[in-house]
């Protein structure tokens, strides 16, 4: 449908509220970061005296730098491990008919609706037994167990969309079954398993009922459990500027992650929710 | 924490092992190709299904068998079995559940009910925005992707007085809105409103996407007003649509826990059930009674996704949307 130029302005200033109130509390993280800490509560907007001393500081801390090792290095791994198994899941749900798929899906469902909460209770008792509280894998083994029902759900989603009928083709033409899996199969799956790796990296990067639970020192604690611990340098000091300022920076791999793939997020996100 | 999963697969289940079966070979092979298919389907399935029996299915059966118990850690020795007795406790007393049992019902009715205005708006306006439409669309993706807790100390600091810039636009210089309950409570569903109306919007968008413009455009020249052609065109072909975001939303809006941890630590009676569950397992450290409100959370967002797909015909994930 057409729109008057009365519309499109209409419009044109719909998008600007948008962009506006999604933008503010973030530009506001990232104004009280800078701060100079005398003007912290001036309650201005912007600074009024710029200062990196926030961010030196959150620097020279070990409760930030580990945390924020901790941070990169569970996600990535429980992000690896949890598409890799999800993927091979998917696939069978998406091409093969077994006994069982039922139950495979309603399991998952339970889990993802499951509160995490009450989870958090029975774990925290095994992990420390079993001597897994405060570990790496102590985090890795939740995230990728919440990740699965994301994984299997949106990729089985993603692999009905490929022609498969292409691997015979190539078959056809003489390619061997490797062959055929790596240059027809793998490169129309590979953009699925990417948009699914993204979102299950953003849940695992933002966790935090499990990260302040099984974790109690910098072993293991992730950034978003160790801003929650950040006291000011002296007893007197209000961390603001420390937490600002660590909020930005775990706040940049989002960024990156959102200017970049937007789209793909977007389709991850609405996979097999409409068929358009 | 979020739920898991944007949306589920619709349909996936449905028309799988479609296009497996090639030709029509005799019933003998059909049958051994089966038996190979499933064979290697569950060797496919067998880590995720291990991974979830471990991690997920052990510890569920495991909390639902400590609500069952006296156990105290406090009282570490004095653990046995009481029954219902947990249950009884929490559900008779007056106090801190039904409290924090109706806190919760009240953010999630508000925040989805504004989510759903609200996303019917964004998605509108990614709809109808055609130059800046990938400009609009990261915007908001920022709020769906950010860190709850950093948006919740965002919004936090925003509030706290002589610190922020909303008090000091809105409130009065003796004012501390996150002391009082209505008002922390009030500042806890703009924060859950901020974060997740980006999630529902991109769904609405996804099913506005399939409203065809030729039944808009006739309903036009009928002379339908903008309002009617919403309720009685768009709306009925996007409910599919709708009932998917209004589930998810609210099954995670019931479970809502970082924003309230950063912002109040429940404090003024601004507690969630999940994070009444959380300070009765870490501070009270009564296991018994903190494992019978999980099951109680549990049985509360089963009820809500029973409600949801029988009720109103939301489809179940795993079955064909249309």
């Amino acid at each position: 449908m057409r729109s008057t130029p009365r519309q499109k302005l209409g419009w044109g200033i719909a998008n600007v509220v948008v962009l506006v109130i999604a933008a503010v509390p973030v530009l506001w993280l990232v104004s009280l970061s800078f701060k100079d800490p005398s003007t912290l509560t001036d309650g201005s907007f912007y600074p009024k005296k710029w200062t990196f001393e926030n961010y030196r500081g959150i620097f020279d801390q070990p409760l930030f730098t580990h945390a924020l090792v901790n941070s990169i290095g569970i996600a990535i791994i429980a992000t690896v491990l949890g598409v890799t198994f999800g993927a091979m899941a998917a696939y069978a749900v998406a091409r093969l008919e077994f006994g069982g798929k039922q139950l495979l899906i309603a399991s998952a469902l339970l889990i993802a609706m499951f509160p995490p909460i009450a989870l958090v209770n029975p774990m925290f008792n095994l992990w420390r037994q079993i001597g897994l509280f405060d570990t790496w894998p102590g985090l890795i083994i939740p995230y990728m167990t919440f990740s699965l029902p994301l994984a299997i759900y949106t990729l089985s989603a993603f692999f009905r969309e490929i022609p498969w009928d292409l691997e015979r083709a190539a078959a056809l033409d003489g390619a061997t079954p490797l062959q055929a899996f790596r240059s027809v199969i793998v490169p129309l799956a590979a953009p699925g398993i990417f948009t699914t790796a993204i979102l299950v990296f953003l849940y695992c990067w933002s966790d935090f009922v499990f990260a302040i639970s099984l974790t109690s020192t910098n072993n293991a604690r992730t950034v978003p459990a160790a801003i929650a611990f950040f006291t000011g340098a002296s007893q007197f000091q209000q961390p603001t500027g420390s937490i600002a300022a660590a909020a930005v920076v775990i706040t940049i791999p989002v960024a990156i992650v959102v200017l970049l793939f937007q789209r793909r997020i977007v389709a991850g996100l609405t996979a097999g929710a409409v068929k358009g | 924490m979020r739920l898991p999963f944007g949306t589920p697969k619709m349909g996936a289940v449905a028309e799988a092992g479609a296009g497996v079966s090639v030709g029509r070979p005799r019933r003998r092979m059909l049958t051994e190709r089966q038996r190979a298919e499933r064979k290697l389907a569950w060797m496919l399935c067998a880590p995720a299904v291990a991974i979830m029996a471990l991690v997920a299915v052990y510890p569920i059966l495991y909390a639902i068998y400590l609500s069952f118990l006296r156990y105290d850690l406090r009282f570490p020795d004095d653990r046995h079995w009481i029954g219902f007795a947990n249950y009884t406790s929490i559900l008779s007393s007056t106090g801190l559940w039904w409290q924090a049992f109706g806190v919760t019902v009240v953010i999630t009715v508000v925040s989805v009910t504004i989510e759903l205005v609200l996303g019917f708006a964004v998605a509108f306006v990614m709809h109808r925005t055609l130059f800046t439409r990938g400009l609009v669309r990261t915007a908001v993706l920022i709020p769906y992707g950010i860190v709850t807790v950093v948006a919740a100390f965002s919004w936090q600091y925003a509030w706290t007085p002589g610190t922020g810039y909303l008090v000091s636009w809105f409130g009065n210089s003796t004012s501390a809105p996150l002391t009082h309950q209505w008002s922390a409570i009030a500042i806890i569903i703009l924060a859950e409103v901020w974060k997740t109306t980006p999630f529902m919007a991109l769904l609405l968008l996804a099913g506005l996407s399939l409203v065809p413009d030729e039944l808009l455009r006739a309903a036009k020249v009928d002379g339908a007003t903008a309002w009617q052609r919403f309720i009685r065109v768009i709306v009925p072909v996007m409910k599919p649509a709708i009932l998917v975001a209004l589930l998810f939303r609210t099954l995670d809006a019931f479970r809502i826990f970082d924003n309230i941890y950063i912002l109040t630590q429940g404090s003024q009676n601004t507690r969630s059930v999940s994070i009444l569950n959380y300070d009765q397992l870490f501070t009270a450290l009564n296991l018994g009674v903190g494992s019978a409100m999980s099951v109680l959370i549990f049985i509360a967002v089963a009820l809500i996704a029973f409600t949801f797909i029988k009720g109103f015909g939301a489809a179940a994930p795993g079955q064909d949307l249309r």
